[in-house]
């Protein structure tokens, strides 16, 4: 039979990365609608409600979708992972509290009156309701991503008897790298909201030329994405040189760089090879590696062989390039969309089909990233004080087996439909438009 | 104060409060999800609208409460977790398949508008199901035996009866005309079975488990709790009666009464948990552990302690707003 701890991981993988791609397009789906009703509520032009009408409609799905996936996550560490309330339940347990107290029942409660309240409230109190949904989602992002970031870099705490103790709520908190992966998930949020937003619209404007509500849905979007994406270069560079200082095994697995040297060469492509230690087939720039990890072309980078415990170097190595050819690649079409918008006022077809294809790019971007990061992680699930392992379930095989089968199913399902009717959706407003 | 006493006391509570709340509000709304072939496409839509702005956030009672279970008796929840792996990814399941179609129904293609009707109403009913069957395994302390496997059956059918009987008192009070007749109709049937849950629990547990038996016969305790089963009792049979009269004032227009259904409804699984929790308290495994000996540590408490009762209020505060704010009888589910 297969080893619970394999498939303890699979299942809490899969599960964590369906719930993910929802909140990363509710987070900021809200905000836009936020800014959407805001809009309407100022000028009072029928276009923003429009806009807004539609994109509330396809914010309520994918709500619905990232809190039924979320309270699976809410059982996962209990099912899966007993062993990690024991030891770090004092860092873990009051922060997942705090997020459902603040974050969860705000949202869920202040959704109801944003979706199905118009007729019964006043547009000053939508407006309010619609914020506080927004508030709600980014908050719990704070909180969660609070927690993962002190599993990925643990401070203020100490070892007591193999427990976590705390001795300093602000350090646990805001721990090394934070600030980091809060920023940088905020901003991946927006990204993939944003390409979600000017897909759509594209999709719509390629049916539909006349579509005012695409027309400005679009603008909107991808002026927001040609601003964020070099945010987001930004912010992931820096968050590198955070990983540098404080997870120096996982910036090696990124970078594949198997030796500590000085002047590293950037491995472009390649095949990481864990028996030869080495990178089949490897594409490089002299000296580029160090110049972007440590500012200095003679920089030193410390490489796989001085840590004993490393993680999966391929794993971690692929999934990095996939976040950060994404990242280029929006980059390139958000400017180029921002520049026909700005000089040519009207879009090119093919322009309109390559948005149309990146609709869910955000998605492929947001997903690789997350498992550069907890990948990188391994062997240890708490960096340093617990290891992946000593935390997995003593259930047995055939029964995460069974779980797992279901979940997928399910997730496969769903996914499929959630897509499907996104376009669906698409095709029926844009009929209406016109 | 000494607080490894007190705090263990306080969260047992305050979990035990989440899932009271639980039980009663995603009751109602999964009682309406095994409803829901019963009627018309029209009053399906009705239905549903009944439910829209309140269904997520009653759902979120469960995330407190197993939240809490996770965060405050760690060594608890580990251990039912693993007694009850398959139960709780079958009703994990469940949810996830009412809570998307809920919401996929008015969304996707016409054609497939049934399809998702039918996954509301299979999610509503294997989570109701597993619920139940839980419960079940956990009075019986997990007990190997097939009687034990035969209660926890049969407390699944007891909860899911008492998810109908909630959802359709729900119905009572938020629609009107022939859908509100036809749910009181529902309400009279589900007394039964459901009645016949409370009564096995009441009778089966203190049979089976000694240590239940003792806390509920023993002098004075026993007078105390006496008025649990009378009241109780005497609710029911006040709803045998009231009912039907309910429905003849229905069919002429009267309809003043209809909040009393769901008043008593919710009365009697009040009533029914009060008796479960004191039969427990203070074990939290049964036979297995105490609420002392799952609990996290006194510091991480008390952190959670501070932003709970400052938090906890003001959730209360603002669900009691969307519940005045969504007051009376339905119309359309409409996002505009
Ligand atoms: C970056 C953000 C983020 C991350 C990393 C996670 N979540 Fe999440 N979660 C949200 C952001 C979010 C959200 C935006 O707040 C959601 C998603 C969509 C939504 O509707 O609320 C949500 C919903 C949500 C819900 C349902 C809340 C409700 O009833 O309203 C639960 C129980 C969880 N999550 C639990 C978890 C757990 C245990 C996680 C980690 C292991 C986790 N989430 C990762
Ligand atoms: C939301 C985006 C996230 C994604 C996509 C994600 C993805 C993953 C993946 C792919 C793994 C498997 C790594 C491996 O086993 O090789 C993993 C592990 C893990 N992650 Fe995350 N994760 C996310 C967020 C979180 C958060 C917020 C937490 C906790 C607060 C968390 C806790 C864990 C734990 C406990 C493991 C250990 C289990 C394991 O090694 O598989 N993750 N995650
Ligand atoms: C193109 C330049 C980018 C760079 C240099 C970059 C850098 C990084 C680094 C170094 C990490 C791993 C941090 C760690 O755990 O140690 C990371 C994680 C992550 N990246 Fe990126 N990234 C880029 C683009 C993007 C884009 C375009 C998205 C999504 C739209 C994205 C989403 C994420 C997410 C969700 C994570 C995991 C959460 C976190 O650790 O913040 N990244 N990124």
């Amino acid at each position: 039979m297969i080893d619970p701890l394999i498939l303890s991981r699979i299942q809490f993988a899969a599960n964590i990365s369906f719930h993910i791609l929802f909140p990363t397009i509710s987070i900021a789906l809200g905000w836009y609608l936020c800014f959407f009703a805001w809009r309407a509520y100022r000028t009072k032009q029928s276009v923003w409600s429009s806009l807004y009408l539609f994109w509330v409609k396809i914010f309520a799905l994918t709500f619905a979708l990232g809190v039924v996936s979320g309270i699976t996550m809410s059982f996962q560490f209990g099912t899966n992972w007993p062993g990690y309330m024991q030891v770090a339940g004092n860092v873990a347990g009051p922060l997942l509290a705090y997020e459902i107290l603040t974050a969860f029942f705000l949202e869920a409660t202040f959704l109801g009156v944003m979706l199905f309240g118009r007729q019964r409230v006043s547009p000053r109190m939508h407006l309010i309701a619609s914020f506080l949904v927004a508030f709600g989602t980014s908050v719990s992002a704070f909180w969660i991503l609070s927690l993962n970031s002190w599993m990925q870099t643990p401070a203020g705490v100490v070892l007591v008897d193999g427990k976590v103790q705390v001795q300093d709520w602000f350090a646990v908190i805001f721990n090394p790298s934070m600030p980091y992966r809060l920023s940088h998930m905020l901003v991946a949020s927006g990204l993939t909201a944003s390409f979600l937003i000017a897909g759509i619209s594209a999709w719509k404007l390629r049916r539909f030329q006349n579509s005012e509500v695409a027309k400005t849905g679009f603008r909107t979007a991808v002026k927001v994405a040609a601003v964020l994406i070099p945010l987001q270069i930004f912010i992931g560079d820096m968050h590198g040189l955070n990983t540098r200082e404080h997870q120096p095994a996982k910036l090696a697995a990124i970078e594949a760089v198997w030796h500590t040297e000085k002047g590293a060469a950037l491995t472009l492509f390649g095949l990481p090879n864990e028996e030869t230690k080495q990178t089949d087939y490897a594409v490089t720039v002299p000296k580029l590696a160090s110049l972007i990890l440590t500012h200095d072309i003679n920089g030193e980078i410390r490489g796989l062989n001085e840590f004993s415990d490393h993680p999966p170097v391929a794993k971690v190595f692929w999934s990095f390039r996939v976040m950060v050819g994404m990242g280029l690649l929006m980059l390139l079409v958000a400017w180029g969309g921002a520049w026909y918008l700005l000089k040519q006022q009207t879009i090119p077809q093919p322009v309109l089909r390559i948005f149309s294809w990146m609709t869910f790019s955000g998605w492929f971007a947001t997903l690789a990233g997350w498992f550069v990061t907890e990948i990188g992680r391994q062997p240890w699930l708490v960096t340093g004080i617990l290891r992946t392992a000593d935390a997995v379930t003593k259930v047995g095989s055939h029964m995460v087996l069974s779980s797992l089968v279901m979940y997928l199913v399910l997730y496969v399902v769903l996914l499929s439909a959630y897509v499907s009717v996104v376009f669906h959706l698409a095709g029926k407003a844009g009929k209406q438009e016109v | 104060m000494d607080w490894g006493y007190w705090l263990p006391v306080i969260f047992a509570g305050l979990m035990a409060l989440s899932l009271l709340l639980y039980v009663v509000l995603d009751g109602y709304d999964l009682g309406i999800g095994l409803l829901l072939p019963l009627v018309s496409d029209e009053d399906k839509d009705r239905m549903i609208a009944s439910i829209g702005p309140f269904w997520d956030a009653n759902e979120t009672w469960l995330v407190l409460g197993i939240g809490l279970l996770l965060v405050a008796f760690p060594a608890a929840n580990a251990m039912l977790m693993a007694s009850m792996y398959l139960p709780v990814a079958l009703m994990l399941g469940g949810l996830i398949l009412r809570g998307v179609s809920f919401d996929f129904r008015v969304k996707a293609k016409d054609p497939h508008k049934p399809w998702w009707n039918l996954g509301f109403t299979i999610g509503s009913l294997i989570a109701a199901l597993s619920q139940g069957y839980m419960l079940g395994r956990y009075l019986s302390g997990f007990a190997e035996t097939s009687a034990a496997y035969g209660f926890a059956v049969m407390t699944a059918i007891g909860l899911a009866a008492a998810y109908i009987l909630l959802g359709s008192a729900w119905l009572i009070l938020k629609t009107e005309g022939y859908l509100q007749q036809q749910a009181t109709r529902w309400m009279q049937i589900a007394l039964w079975p459901m009645g016949f849950g409370i009564f096995l629990i009441s009778v089966v547990t203190p049979w089976m488990i000694p240590s239940i038996a003792q806390k509920w016969f023993q002098l004075p305790n026993f007078l105390l709790l006496l008025p649990l089963p009378l009241v109780s009792i005497c609710l029911y049979f006040a709803l045998f009666k009231i009912l039907p009269a309910l429905r003849k004032q229905q069919s002429i227009g009267h309809d003043r009464w209809c909040w009393l259904p769901f008043s008593a409804a919710v009365s009697l699984i009040v009533l029914a948990f009060w008796g479960l929790a004191y039969s427990v308290f203070p074990e939290i495994v049964m036979g297995k552990m105490t609420i002392w000996q799952a609990a996290s540590d006194t510091a991480a408490l008390k952190v959670i302690f501070y932003g709970a009762i400052v938090v906890l209020p003001v959730i209360l505060l603002y669900t009691a707003f969307s519940y005045r704010i969504f007051r009376g009888k339905i119309g359309d589910l409409r996002y505009d």
